[in-house]
This record gives C-alpha cells, sequence and structure tokens, in this order.
C-alpha cells in the first residue's frame, strides 16, 4: 500500500506538529504502509514553486527508498518544462498542481498542456480539493475549494492524462465519474481521505457504484490523522471487506490493482 | 484496550418520519459499525424529521416529540445498547420541560439542545433549571469559533455556551464535536477555565493536532469520545489517541467511558461493559 496524498512542510493557516520527513517514515512504519508520494505544503503557496520543489528533493532524499517527491509545477510559469524534466529525473510518480490557488480555471489551456506533457512522461497529475474544512478556514485563505469541472476537463484532454484526485467527497467524485465518458473513467483515480464511512457509507456506496478500483490509498498527512483511512476500509460491510483498490505505481498499464 | 467499554457519547438515530427510505439500513450501519469498533452504549438523539417535516436545527413540537418516540422506542428495542438524550428546541419553552418531564424516569440520561437558539440566551436558563434538577447533563450542538451567521442554524460557540454553564454550575454541559466543523483552538481557549463543560471527540474533522491540543488544555478528564455522523472518524481518533503518547492508559479509559459513565450519571454496575456487548 501506498500513501499518495502526503506531504511535509509548515501550513501558513494553522500549527502542524512535526510536518517532517523522518516523522513521516515512523508513521508510515506504524501505519503498515510501504511508502508515501510527499508534497511539499508550502509550495503550495509560492508564487514560484522551484524553490519549494529544490527543498523537497533534499529533504526527501535521504528516505528515497521510501519517500518519493511529487513537485507543484506551475503551467503558467515561465519555462515549467525544465521543472517537468528535474522531476522526472528525481523519479517523481506525479506532479501537484493547484488550480484554485493559482488562479487557474477549469478549462485551462495550460493546465492541459501540463497534464499531456506529464502522461507523456508517464507522470500523474495529483489534485487536491482542498487542504481543511471549509468552515475552519483562515479569513485570508479564499482561494476556495477546486471544481468539479478542472477534474473533468483535465481528464478529457487525453488519453494518456493520468489524475489523481484527493480530498475529495462523495458528491464531488460521482460529479465527476459519472460526467466523463467510460474511457475518460478509467484516467482518474481517487483517494478517499476525505469520503465519509458509516453509518452514511459514502465509501461503501462509491465501491459498490463506481468500483474499488477506482480508488488509491491517501491519507493527507500531516493535515489530517493518518488512522483515517485505516478505519474507513476496516468499517466497510462484510461484502466490501478486501476489495481490491487500484495501485499507485501503475496508473499507466491499465491493469495494476492492489491490496484493499 | 478493546476489552474496555467504549461510549459513543454523540449518536444519532434516523426513525421512519424522516422521509428517507433508507433509515432502517443507516441505522444498522451504525449498530453494525459500532459492534466492529466494540461501543458499548450508543448515547443517542434523534432530532425532530432531521430537516424532512421542520427543519434539523429548528424542529418543530411536533418533530422534536416524534423523534424523542423514536429514540425511545431505540432504548426499549436495544436495552443497554443505546442511552437516549431528550432533544428540545428552547423556543417552546412550555413543551421543552413537558418533553424533560415525559422521558425523565423512562431511561433519558441528559438532554440535548441544537441550534435553535443562541445558547447563552436567557431562555434556556429554565430547560438548565429543569436539567440540573434531574441532574441531566446538556448536549450542546457547537460550532467551533462562530464568526458569521450560517444558514439553517443558530450557531453558538464555546464562548457563548461557558456563559450560559457560568449561569448554572451545577449542570454538566458537553460541547458538542471539536471536530464538528470551526476553528476547535478558539474552543479550547473559550472553555478552558470553566470547570462544568466537558467536550466531546465527534465530527468528520480528524486534524492533527486536534486530539494532542483537547488533551494539552482540558485534560483527559474533560473529554469524552464520541462519533456523531461520521464513525470511522471516530475509529481514527480512537486509534489515535493510542499513539499520542500524552495520555495513560487510565487516561484512554476515561476517555473512552469512565467520564461518559460519570457525566450520565449510568449507576455502578450500569455502566455498559464489553462483556455486555450483543
Amino acid at each position: 500500500m501506498i500513501d499518495v496524498n502526503a506531504l511535509i512542510g509548515p501550513y501558513p493557516f494553522r500549527y502542524l506538529p512535526h510536518p517532517d520527513p523522518e516523522v513521516l517514515v515512523r508513521v508510515l512504519e506504524r501505519e503498515e504502509i510501504e511508502g508515501a508520494w510527499v508534497g511539499h505544503l508550502p509550495s503550495a503557496f509560492y508564487r514560484d514553486t522551484n524553490a519549494g520543489n529544490a527543498q523537497l528533493y533534499t529533504a526527501l532524499a535521504p528516505f528515497h527508498r521510501v519517500l518519493r517527491p511529487v513537485p507543484a509545477i506551475r503551467p503558467d510559469w515561465p519555462d515549467w518544462q525544465r521543472a517537468l524534466g528535474i522531476a522526472r529525473e528525481a523519479g517523481a510518480p506525479a506532479v501537484r498542481v493547484y488550480p484554485p490557488q493559482w488562479q487557474l480555471g477549469p478549462g485551462d489551456g495550460r493546465l492541459a498542456e501540463l497534464a499531456l506533457a506529464c502522461g507523456e512522461a508517464r507522470m500523474a497529475v495529483l489534485l487536491t480539493v482542498r487542504f481543511e474544512d471549509l468552515r475552519q478556514r483562515h479569513p485570508l485563505d479564499v482561494a476556495g475549494d477546486l471544481q468539479a469541472a478542472s477534474v473533468r476537463a483535465l481528464a478529457r484532454a487525453g488519453k494518456d492524462v493520468r489524475l489523481v484526485v484527493c480530498a475529495a467527497g462523495r458528491e464531488f467524485i460521482e460529479e465527476v465519474h459519472w460526467g466523463l465518458t467510460p474511457e475518460e473513467q478509467q484516467r482518474v483515480v481517487w483517494d478517499f481521505s476525505w469520503v465519509w464511512g458509516p453509518p452514511e457509507d459514502h465509501l461503501a456506496k462509491l465501491f459498490g457504484t463506481i468500483g474499488s478500483e477506482r480508488f488509491v490509498y491517501g491519507t493527507h498527512w500531516p493535515l489530517r490523522l493518518t488512522q483515517n483511512p485505516r478505519a474507513n476500509l476496516d468499517l466497510l460491510p462484510p461484502e466490501l471487506v478486501g476489495a481490491r483498490l487500484a495501485a499507485a505505481d501503475r496508473l499507466f498499464d491499465g491493469r495494476g490493482q492492489d491490496g484493499g | 484496550m478493546s476489552d474496555e467499554p467504549l461510549i459513543d457519547a454523540h449518536a444519532h438515530f434516523l426513525h421512519a418520519g424522516c422521509g428517507r427510505s433508507d433509515w432502517r439500513e443507516v441505522n444498522a450501519s451504525r449498530l453494525r459499525a459500532g459492534r466492529a469498533m466494540g461501543i458499548t452504549c450508543h448515547v443517542a438523539s434523534v432530532l425532530g424529521t432531521f430537516g424532512f417535516s421542520s427543519p434539523t436545527y429548528f424542529p418543530s413540537p411536533r418533530d422534536v416529540s416524534a423523534g424523542n418516540d423514536a429514540a425511545l422506542a431505540l432504548t426499549e428495542e436495544h436495552g443497554p445498547l443505546v442511552r437516549m438524550l431528550v432533544a428540545l428546541n428552547p423556543n417552546y419553552g412550555s413543551h421543552a420541560l413537558e418533553e424533560i418531564e415525559r422521558f425523565a424516569g423512562r431511561g433519558a440520561v441528559g438532554l440535548k439542545l441544537l441550534a435553535s437558539r443562541r445558547c447563552d440566551d436567557p431562555l434556556l436558563d429554565p430547560i438548565c433549571e429543569r436539567a440540573a434538577r434531574h441532574g441531566f447533563p446538556i448536549l450542546h450542538h457547537i460550532w467551533q469559533h462562530r464568526r458569521r451567521e450560517w444558514p439553517n442554524q443558530e450557531i453558538s460557540d464555546g464562548v457563548d455556551l461557558a456563559r450560559l454553564a457560568q449561569r448554572h454550575p451545577g449542570v454538566i454541559f458537553i460541547l458538542a464535536h471539536i471536530g464538528g466543523g470551526g476553528d476547535y483552538h478558539h474552543t479550547y481557549a473559550a472553555i478552558r477555565d470553566v470547570p462544568n463543560i466537558v467536550a466531546d471527540l465527534s465530527g468528520s474533522g480528524v486534524d492533527r493536532g486536534m486530539l494532542d491540543d483537547a488533551v494539552g488544555a482540558l485534560g483527559s478528564q474533560r473529554l469524552l469520545w464520541a462519533c456523531d455522523i461520521t464513525m470511522e472518524t471516530g475509529l481514527a481518533k480512537l486509534r489515535a489517541l493510542e499513539n499520542t503518547g500524552l495520555s495513560s492508559a487510565d487516561d484512554i479509559r476515561d476517555i473512552r467511558w469512565r467520564n461518559a459513565a460519570r457525566v450520565f450519571r449510568l449507576a455502578e454496575g450500569q455502566a455498559p461493559s464489553a462483556g455486555s456487548r450483543p
């Protein structure tokens, strides 16, 4: 099992205890998670993400067997292609993009161009619906949530695009999934770090409707408790126990699955 | 720790009048997940018709009564596995007091106030006085740090509840769901020095640091483990409590069930044990 939704570094709007790679490695070991795709949290709020990416590569280097970098690349920043090349050289499995924080709306051609370039390089594009619950946001945190329309637009950009969408709830997932063709649906996987379990059983309903193989494991550490997605799986109804998830590191071969 | 009792201090059930065809499935799912988690007692309220014939947070007197009847029926069906709180709308003061009397002595272990009226309003005083007479704690729906009005509820926060609690020092108030939305850090500061307020840990929020700071600000003896409408977050917090290193095994027992048994006055021998789990 791989955690696709981990981050390091501080968050501008609240204190996070120990958002450090060495702590993350210990947490993964405790939770019996093999490894993580790791982004640099402050980079979401940097104008120029290149400095944050450099920090990320340096911080993760001692832990390269367990932690893989997922740099943030702005497609509206000059020479982003160079940043993508560096990411590929660094073994990044994906690239993080933050359309709300960068004020890139649904259908922005620059996002599609980046997604296509990532696909050509066999790198996924990782999107974050939200960092925090709407009700607790800092007055200066006005970017808003990622729009489902942004995900649909990117999923339609081309056949080689692969999207990992993190921190979505049931309604968002359903709006995107059923708004895509079956072929386009195969380009999108979801983490379930923000999907509700019992008694409303949103996760069980999604596993039953769109399929567990459209989901990957993500914790949203260090913003959220690592224990949450595991608890959600442990509380699935009996008929879904052991449901198979998508294998995050096999998104481009179209057949990978991981143990649930 | 898995053999220890586990009390969910903030649970809800649905009933046929809620307008949902799947109400039985939702209730069954709560009980099934509860069994999987080791919950030995769901302290539950039914909030009118949950919006079907009057708003969830502004239930009509008729819906309040229907919900309380449904809660009582659940306690009768499930025995000590389900205990009820009497839900009230303080805008209908006489009805609220009648509801308290209707269920006192019939298994109710406390009162539940929603967001029908800001909680420091004098309208709540007669209810609190009646709670004191019966020894009932009051679980109050809370928005952690209200900075503006939100639709469909008249929200209260920790500062508001502190004012009410200071007027009624003989009543224990349970501040609802520190993970249920808003800034819990504001709450900790607001209620730290008001000893007759305890807080429940429920809510969909599972922010790292939330539990650590709750233990640090309030101490383990003022925290009640709970789920509300997301049980996976309850399980995650339960597991996290054992990983934070901030609480001793004895502290965790307090949070799991001993504080709740004290607050809800579950008499010696009535406190649900793992051995009584169905």
